[in-house]
């Protein structure tokens, strides 16, 4: 999937990546210490070198850090609204530990809530979450080439999406994860074409029609229906919701979000059209949505790098 | 030139996230490949700079991609490494406690072989040995099955060592813990795998005995010179420690590999 989609044209990524971390415990995180980044954590790393070499001039870390913890003793109300100051390393270590917790996480491609970052990695710091979140975002992005993506803004659940194009012969490994993403494309092409969701009896009934018999235990996928109905799902490739006023209840698939994110209406087509040997224009309705869906993605990316980028 | 990463060495990096550990004529292909495709600076002679520009990028989050060499064929690979792991514990969070209780036994039993090699059977032995909570031998076998997919052992006809990966990662820690763990008397780094001289107890890499000894006849121990008493000729098997293609399980090792 992450292999098939585009670089750019992320329509909700780069939007959740600047103002989508509202922080419950604090609304004026992000844009406040978020801004003062940059000078405190400067003029923070050149103290330890101006107090050992000179002496009494301004406060080293550890007398800054003595102080700050003296005064959230002194008074316990005072300081539940306003945490020690933290210096710049020790933000900055909560970056780097929350980086690699998410990239041991994104394994699995389950989405990865806020709730637990804070639980297992920012613990004390929770005030400073979406600064923390925020720069490490950047950081998977700088060095890995991986866009933290908030795709679920109720429950604050994070993926990771590959940002660069894979090519021919890449030297990525082919496991069995790439022949389920193969699997899902198919799903993911029947849900496109037949207008943006599938009935789940249609669906069982394609992937038996490709000898995916799905009940039957299947030598790559195991049990397929497990797959489709339940991992697919987890990893919010796809929905599955009960088709309304349907009695008795039939079900339904859909595009998950991960799904948008990671491909897009146009390459899916592209897709079935190879498959089919036919011209994407040819499917006149399917064509114009995906070509619309092009067009709002391009100009939300470009309006949203016109804005980060300054 | 300097210190920016690019598209190319992300990509790099992703390629070692997936496969955990590549061997070098792979890595200078997909240097190649990435360079020419995002249009940037490339000469062959470069790659060591070139994972030198991720490296510093990849310290602060105490990960590095290292160059080592495979104690079974003596050939060149590189792999993404954690620096922060102070015990072997730490190596996946990903393990059950007694799955990491197994790897930690059947290294002990590692290290501390002559050969580097250990059956299964041994392991197999361990099943009933584990504090944290005691397995099945159907599960212990299992459990074995996902280090090799994982590539912290490399399994040769039912017995078990270290994969390259693992001695790349955990070589410092295997020192500092085990007084058993020998070095290489010629190329000085951590010996798993070996041959020992029955006198005076140096141990060499195969790959290092081999050519050590290529143009002697009567090999004599480079320490003590008594007889050296093990074969030493055809001891590199081509090809036999590149990274495998076996079908995975579900189950990832933590690497970011990151992965």
């Amino acid at each position: 999937m992450s292999q098939k989609k585009k670089g750019r044209g992320l329509p909700r990524a780069s939007t959740s990546g600047g103002g989508g971390g509202y922080d419950d415990s604090g609304a004026s995180g992000p844009s406040t210490s978020g801004g003062g980044d940059g000078p405190s954590g400067s003029r923070e790393t050149s103290g330890p070198s101006t107090s050992s070499g000179g002496g009494g001039l301004g406060f080293s870390q550890a007398h800054v850090e003595a102080l700050a913890q003296a005064l959230a003793q002194a008074g316990p109300s005072q300081a539940q609204k306003k945490p020690a100051k933290r210096t710049e390393a020790q933000i900055q270590q909560k970056v780097n530990e929350l980086v690699q917790f998410l990239l041991v996480k994104d394994q699995k491609k389950v989405p990865i809530r806020r709730a637990d970052m804070v639980k297992t990695v920012l613990q004390d710091y929770k005030d400073m979450a979406s600064v923390i979140i925020e720069r490490a975002g950047q950081t998977l992005e700088e060095v890995f080439g991986l866009q933290l993506t908030e795709i679920d803004r109720k429950h604050h659940a994070y993926i990771l999406i590959n940002k660069l194009e894979r090519l021919e012969g890449d030297g990525m490994k082919a496991d069995e994860g790439v022949a389920k993403m193969g699997l899902l494309m198919v799903i993911l092409s029947l849900i496109f074409m037949k207008g943006n969701s599938a009935r789940e009896s249609l669906v069982w009934d394609v992937l038996k029609k490709l000898r995916v018999d799905p009940e039957k235990r299947h030598k790559t996928f195991g049990d397929v229906k497990k797959l489709v109905k339940d991992e697919f799902v987890r990893q919010k490739y796809l929905e599955y919701i009960r088709v309304p006023h349907s009695e008795p209840p039939e079900y339904e698939f859909l595009w998950g979000p991960r799904a948008a994110h990671e491909t897009s209406k146009m390459q899916v087509l592209r897709f079935v059209a190879k498959i089919q040997n036919r011209e994407p224009s040819s499917w006149v309705s399917q064509y114009n949505e995906a070509l619309q869906d092009e067009l709002a993605s391009a100009s939300a990316s470009a309006s949203a790098s016109a804005s980060s980028g300054n | 030139m300097a210190n920016f990463m690019t598209d190319s060495h992300r990509q790099f990096l992703q390629v070692l996230m997936s496969n955990g550990i590549i061997d070098a004529p792979e890595a200078r292909r997909v240097h190649r490949l990435f360079c020419e495709q995002h249009k940037v600076y490339y000469a062959h002679e470069k790659l060591d700079e070139f994972v030198g520009v991720i490296n510093t990028h990849l310290h602060p989050l105490f990960m590095e991609i290292r160059k080592g060499r495979s104690e079974d064929n003596g050939k060149m690979f590189y792999a993404l490494v954690n620096l922060a792991i102070t015990e072997a514990t730490k190596l996946a969070s990903d393990y059950a406690e007694n799955e990491l209780e197994l790897f930690k036994k059947t290294m002990d039993l590692i290290v501390e072989s002559e050969s580097g090699y250990v059956s299964s059977t041994s392991i197999l032995n361990l099943s009933d040995k584990l504090q944290s909570k005691k397995m099945k031998k159907k599960e212990v076998e299992q459990v074995l099955q996902m280090f090799v997919q994982d590539k912290w052992l490399s399994e040769k006809q039912g017995d078990y060592t270290l994969h390259t990966r693992c001695i790349m990662e955990l070589d410092q820690y295997i020192c500092e813990m085990y007084q058993d763990a020998k070095k290489c008397n010629i190329c000085h780094s951590l010996a798993i795998q070996g041959q020992s001289c029955e006198n005076c107890g140096i141990k060499m890499h195969l790959p290092c005995v081999a050519k050590y000894f290529e143009s002697q006849p009567e090999p004599h121990c480079p320490h003590c010179n008594e007889v050296w008493p093990h074969e030493t000729r055809d001891l590199v098997q081509p090809d036999s420690q590149l990274p495998s293609s076996t079908p995975r399980t579900t189950r990832r090792v933590s690497r970011s590999e990151t992965k």
